[in-house]
């Protein structure tokens, strides 16, 4: 009998001075996740292609001047993270009240209120107020669908429900349009969601939204909870692996 | 084509000789005032004299000084600020002495103070032929390289040159060349990155559209060293001359065989194509790139993985900027000695650079690296018309920051312009006299980087608003020190957490000019709090009256 050979390596590396053991290739966050310690994340949902847009999960590395995306960084032998730091800390709650600061997050009206990830970080980093000076747009709402709605105004860019369309239902009804500022979530080719030839309905983007601006019509304030059972097998879904 | 016929070509075009030659710059600067008229009527000229056979009249690339457009090269003579109607005279003077009121001196520091590498045939070859180029020693390079040199040596001599990525973050460009050779497997790109976006630079698109063969050659030569078979131009759409110039030039190629199967009769193929850009600042960006190229929303992604191992399609692939790839044939056909004899120590070779400004002559130039910055400056820039004082100048446009008098005896090399704060960038020189306020230059800059940030990561999309919308209060004197301390966070925070290097150095001008210039900032703040402090004074002093409505 021949040794068992296996292209995957142990590694040891070292979270929040934790001694942690892995397996090559896997990133820092689902290492920390494994172990109990927590990063805070916006934009990622495993099962989804890394996306490493909302910059919550920055983590130090030690002897790295620059600050790394634990969702987009692998992990390497002997690596020292520290994943919460006064710096850190101040970067997330600066990004989470940029959050408030781009578009019209009023969570007394908002049919999420309670239920609402964009509100627990916000609990979580302690924000009592936002320091910068508010965008106020005008953002539209498309009540076009049977029974989905999508609000522009608590729409925080995550683009879960753009990656869950495309990846696992293997619609591609949504995706992004403008840039900076001025993106906006769409449906096919900028029509009303209730038009769209291609969205099947399934309902997967309301339930990924971190927010109130994918729901289900006809919910009043607070009443919108996401169904999130289905998360976890998100990976088993995929037609594409990972 | 094989390596004789190449050599058989050279001869035969060098023995197209002409008795007299008119070179008129058809770049698009001088397009832009006639240039393409004028050509068309100096080569009526010739033809109504009839003396075609004697007098070349041909279109050429940039000669530098943009400001004195549209330059004529007539043999030794050079012409400025040349119109249409000059053109029976210009004719008429070649058989005797030049025209003094339209001649330009050539023996001004703006020309003699230049070292041409990249540019050495600029204002010589005319771009769109291919006979012309290759008389001038065209594809050489290339013959040498894959006839008798290996990939390997070929990485070799450009480490040896010291040459460093010319886009702007100058990271060698032999090391970045072995990693692409080393990364594994058959399929492998190479890329030249024409996105060149930044305000008030236009040294890509003069390179493009006055030597697009020398581009080919180094992108041939990158993909013979790194095992490449295919190449990608990506130039932003906005430069149609550039366009067109390219693909003039890759047909001619094509033809010749000088691209494509089994080049100069050896195992080694490479072909390029073109595609455009949609007008997007950050596909600038080797990772938004490279999704553009795919069809994809041009967005950045996180890197590691970098294009080296994971790139265009998920193959290995290779990018560098225009200049660099124009860099490589001098580099081979004169050797990295040569090369590296130019420069300081860890910066080699020249650097072009876009004139803009408040500078007497704008324009391109190209000078050794180390250079001092007062010499661009005063020397070949000229120095400040209008009796003004100089004040600063905006290396690397919106990524880089400015630099001021004190500093001006700084050498222009990587490592001096980030020790001041700046960085070499692509090649922008804004220059700005007394009358430019500080705090609205950076709100100039952080407005083009709020435009064009792709909104991926919160805080470019958010950060360059915010950062915008406080500078805008502080410019337009409604600013407060708080506005001024919340700036300064913000540009401390989305430096260290942006996604990509638009993120990343989107607070660069905020920072350098605050480094530099705060003073103006306070006095912006100053004079918003002197001002509402009598305006809070004058409301009080009126009285609002309220009805009582029953």
């Amino acid at each position: 009998m021949s040794a068992v050979t296996s292209t995957t390596q142990s590694i040891t590396l070292t979270i929040d001075d934790k001694a942690i053991s892995c397996r090559s290739g896997e990133t820092i966050l689902q290492v920390a996740r494994e172990n109990n310690i927590d990063i805070p994340t916006l934009c990622y949902l495993e099962g989804l292609t890394v996306w490493g847009g909302c910059r919550l999960c920055m983590v130090e590395i030690a002897a790295s001047p620059k600050l790394h995306a634990a969702c987009a960084t692998e992990c390497t032998e002997g690596m020292t993270v520290r994943t919460t730091s006064p710096r850190l800390k101040q970067y997330r709650k600066m990004i989470v009240e940029m959050l408030f600061a781009e578009r019209n997050h009023v969570c007394s009206v908002c049919v999420s209120n309670g239920h609402c990830e964009l509100q627990n970080m916000a609990t979580k980093l302690e924000i009592d107020h936002v320091r910068f000076p508010y965008r106020f747009p005008h953002l539209a709402v498309d009540n076009s669908h049977d029974y989905m709605r999508l609000d522009h105004n608590r729409c925080i860019l995550c683009l879960r429900c753009v990656r869950v369309c495309g990846e696992i239902e293997g619609a591609h009804t949504k995706d992004v349009k403008g840039r900076g500022v001025l993106s906006a979530i769409i449906h096919d080719l900028d029509e009303p969601w209730g038009d769209s030839q291609t969205c099947t309905g399934c309902g997967k983007c309301v339930n990924v939204c971190p927010t109130g601006a994918l729901t289900h019509r006809g919910t009043a304030v607070g009443e919108m909870t996401k169904k999130t059972e289905f998360l976890p097998y998100l990976t088993l879904m995929r037609e594409v692996k990972l | 084509m094989k390596p004789e016929e190449l050599m058989t070509m050279m001869e035969k075009a060098r023995a197209d000789t002409f008795e007299h030659e008119l070179r008129v710059c058809t770049e698009s600067g001088c397009m832009s005032l006639q240039s393409d008229v004028l050509q068309k009527a100096l080569s009526d000229e010739v033809k109504r004299r009839g003396i075609s056979d004697k007098v070349c009249v041909k279109g050429v690339g940039c000669m530098g000084l943009c400001c004195n457009g549209p330059l004529v090269k007539a043999d030794k003579a050079m012409y400025q600020f040349v119109k249409p109607e000059h053109a029976p005279a210009i004719v008429e003077a070649l058989a005797t002495q030049p025209i003094k009121e339209l001649l330009c001196d050539t023996q001004q520091p703006f020309f003699t103070r230049q070292k041409l590498v990249v540019r050495e045939h600029f204002g010589i070859v005319d771009p769109e032929n291919l006979m012309d180029c290759i008389a001038h020693g065209a594809y050489q390079a290339l013959l040498k390289t894959v006839t008798t040199m290996t990939p390997p040596q070929v990485i070799q001599e450009i480490s040896d040159s010291g040459l460093r990525g010319r886009g702007g973050a100058g990271f060698p460009t032999g090391l970045k060349w072995a990693t692409v050779s080393k990364a594994g497997g058959t399929t492998k790109y190479v890329i030249c990155n024409g996105d060149e976006g930044d305000p008030g630079a236009f040294m890509d698109r003069s390179v493009m559209e006055g030597d697009p063969h020398r581009v080919l050659e180094g992108m041939a030569i990158a993909a013979y060293a790194v095992g490449a078979e295919n190449g990608v131009i990506y130039v932003r759409a906005e430069y149609p001359l550039a366009v067109k110039r390219l693909t003039k030039a890759i047909n001619l190629a094509r033809r010749h065989e000088l691209i494509g199967h089994n080049i100069f009769g050896t195992k080694f193929s490479f072909n390029v194509e073109l595609r455009l850009g949609a007008g997007a600042f950050v596909c600038g960006e080797e990772t938004a790139l490279i999704a553009s190229v795919e069809g994809k929303r041009g967005v950045p992604r996180p890197r590691p993985p970098y294009p080296a191992n994971y790139g265009l399609f998920g193959y290995p692939t290779l990018i560098n900027n225009v200049e660099t790839y124009a860099n490589i044939a001098p580099i081979i056909n004169k050797g990295a000695a040569w090369f590296a004899q130019i420069g300081t120590e860890k910066s080699k070779g020249t650097k072009i650079f876009a004139l803009t400004g408040k500078i007497k002559n704008t324009g391109l130039i190209e000078v050794p690296m180390g250079i001092a910055l007062r010499d661009i400056i005063y020397d070949i820039a000229g120095g400040i018309p209008d009796g003004k004082a100089f004040k600063a100048v905006q290396t690397g446009g919106p990524s880089g920051g400015c630099i001021p008098a004190d500093l001006l005896d700084i050498t222009v090399d990587y490592e001096s312009l980030a020790k001041a704060g700046s960085i070499m960038g692509s090649g922008g020189m804004i220059v700005m006299d007394e009358t430019s306020n500080m705090a609205d230059v950076a709100r100039f800059f952080m407005e083009f980087c709020m435009t064009e940030s792709c909104g991926k990561c919160i805080p470019c999309r958010v950060g360059t608003y915010e950062m915008h919308e406080l500078l805008d209060r502080i410019c337009e004197k409604r600013g407060t020190p708080e506005d001024l301390q919340l700036l300064k966070d913000l540009c401390d925070m989305v430096k260290q957490t942006s996604l990509c290097g638009l993120g990343q150095s989107a607070p660069n001008p905020v920072l350098s000019t605050l480094r530099y210039f705060e003073q103006e900032y306070q006095n912006l703040i100053a004079e918003a709090q002197a001002a509402r402090g009598q305006t809070t004074h004058a409301d009080t002093s009126e009285h609002i009256e309220l009805e009582v409505l029953p």
